[in-house]
């Protein structure tokens, strides 16, 4: 996957954890917590579907790295460019 | 072999077993009883449906907010906002003799009421708030504090402490006499700053969509089938054996049952104190009326009643106690301009009451006491309210006896025991508690607590 391939792949997890929110103007570097006031609860879940839908495991401690949408794709990218987009 | 066993249809269990099951866990939840829902649940008589429970949702919020229990639990649970079909309240009451306080959803009413019948309190309030919104939930030290010894701080009208405290410990405050300052601004601003709502169709509607979610998920149900014990081997549950011998293993157990009682089922347990359960314990009368409640010039959602300056939390000595309570009519929402609301008047009055006297009676004296404590209930709500008694058509009351059948909480016990487990944890490192006992109450509060403890199940299995 692209770093573009793993945004939408985030993009489609958020909408699936807010939909009545408009994803389209989201800014990169923007914290998730700011934009759409995402909780501890929100977090785990885009844990979690990352690791339903592509069983990318990531440990607790890197948590932190899901802040923005730039920070969640740097992390991933290395996790995830040998994946396939479903 | 089953990744969770989930011990409880209610609120908390079915809301976990959708957590649990969304992330591909193989999942069971076990009912003792023959229906859903635990203490929110519904059953027919007459051809007419009935709540119980659930008199109105707390924690309402309108579509689009971000924040609060809802919000969180619609997202958690991946429901529309529009799913629950939440029609806001009109409006509701706190009568105390000499007073009373209006409130709505808009917590401005409450405010200007308070500001109205206690001009000198107005700066006390705001400083009540002030500790009620830095407050966080889930802070274990706080959230035993007095909250009689905090308003006293706070407030200087006395009358106006006892009138806070009424709607709030009638919502959920399973101690006696005082309350965990943590549990009051939990029920502060679910009631206050949130506020109320129902689904035309009532509890029902929410427990078919929570069901109707798990079973797409893969999730299984099985009724009637109460837990004999949970089987513990090396310090860890490996599955529960049912009343009817059948044996089930599961990787970890999540038990709605309450503290004690899922102590009890555990085999390694061999006492526990029955001292620690709760006390309190309700009747609730139903009357169908055959008007509106609107056509008899009752227009409140609710009325939270007390009929003397002082309110009293306690188990009553006899078998029910009416000077304090809780009326609410089903017809007083704002369903809407395009929808008929409700075909009949419904009016159901609450009152506290003593399980232990309930429970001695014999047959023939339960059913008698049932109708004297019926008329004894109407007689004190219609002090506060329009005389409805003359309209009413049908009626049923339901017990601490018919609260344990539904809830199997000792001493039919509607907020569980006193003492809350905010973490869930239990001697067992995967035995977990929901429900009331981990210290949510409510629609909102007991869904919250069942996603609360899957995520805590999911964070353990990463």
């Amino acid at each position: 996957m692209t770093r573009e391939d793993i945004r939408e792949v985030i993009i489609d997890i958020l909408s699936d954890i807010a939909p009545d929110e408009d994803l389209s103007d989201i800014k990169d570097d923007v914290s998730f917590r700011e934009q759409l006031e995402l909780d501890s609860m929100d977090f785990l879940d885009i844990v979690m579907e990352l690791r339903k839908r592509y069983r990318v495991q990531i440990p607790e401690e890197d948590y932190s790295h899901l802040a923005s949408m730039a920070s969640t794709v740097a992390y991933l990218e290395p996790r995830m460019k040998d994946l396939e987009k479903v | 072999m089953y990744d969770t066993i989930i011990i409880g249809a209610g609120m908390s269990g079915l809301a976990a077993g959708i957590r649990l099951a969304h992330y591909e866990q193989r999942v069971c939840v076990l009912e003792k009883h023959y229906t859903i829902g635990g203490l929110n649940s519904f059953y027919r008589l007459n051809g007419r449906d009935y709540d119980v429970g659930l008199h109105a949702i707390t924690n309402f919020t309108p579509k689009g907010a971000h924040k609060g229990p809802l919000a969180r639990l619609l997202r958690q649970l991946r429901f529309s906002w529009e799913e629950f079909s939440l029609s806001p309240q009109l409006g509701s009451v706190i009568a105390f003799p000499e007073v009373r306080l209006r409130f709505g959803n808009d917590f401005e009413l409450f405010r200007s009421e308070v500001e109205g019948a206690f001009p000198g309190q107005k700066e006390n309030l705001r400083k009540l708030l002030d500790r009620i919104v830095d407050y966080d939930d889930l802070n274990d030290e706080m959230f035993q504090q007095s909250t009689r010894q905090i308003l006293a701080e706070i407030i200087t009208e006395p009358l106006l402490i006892e009138m806070i405290l009424c709607p709030c410990m009638w919502y959920g405050n399973g101690r006696e006499d005082d309350m965990d300052f943590g549990q009051f601004c939990i029920m502060f601003r679910s009631i206050f700053l949130e506020g109320l709502a129902r689904p035309l169709a009532g509890v029902r509607l929410i427990l078919k969509k929570l069901i109707r979610k798990f079973r797409e998920l893969g999730g299984e149900l099985k009724l009637r089938s109460g837990v004999d014990h949970i089987h513990v081997e090396e310090g860890r549950a490996v599955g529960v054996v049912l009343e009817n011998g059948e044996q089930l293993a599961a990787r970890q157990i999540i038990s709605s049952a309450g503290h004690l009682e899922t102590m009890r089922l555990c085999d390694d347990v061999t006492q526990v104190d029955p001292a620690l359960a709760g006390q309190l314990s309700f009747v609730e009368a139903i009357s169908v009326l055959d008007k509106q409640p609107s056509e008899i010039g009752y227009n409140d959602t609710l009325v939270f009643f007390n009929d003397s300056d002082k309110f009293t939390w306690h188990k009553p000595e006899a078998l029910c106690d009416v000077r304090t309570g809780v009326i609410c009519s089903p017809n007083n929402f704002d369903y809407g301009p395009d929808e008929p609301g409700l075909p009949e008047g419904l009016i159901r009055t609450t009152a506290m009451a003593n399980f232990d006297r309930w429970q001695e009676l014999s047959d023939e004296q339960y059913h008698l006491q049932k109708l004297r404590w019926y008329e004894a209930m109407n007689e004190s709500a219609t002090r506060f309210v329009p005389d409805y008694r003359r309209h009413i058509i049908d009626q049923d009351t339901f017990t601490p006896r018919t609260i344990r059948r539904f809830t199997w909480h000792d001493n039919g016990a509607v907020y569980g025991a006193p003492q809350k487990q905010l973490d869930g944890g239990t001697h067992l490192s995967n035995l977990f508690l929901c429900g009331t006992d981990q210290g949510f109450v409510g629609i909102v509060g007991s869904m919250i607590s069942g996603i609360a403890m899957a995520n805590r199940c999911l964070r353990a299995s990463g």
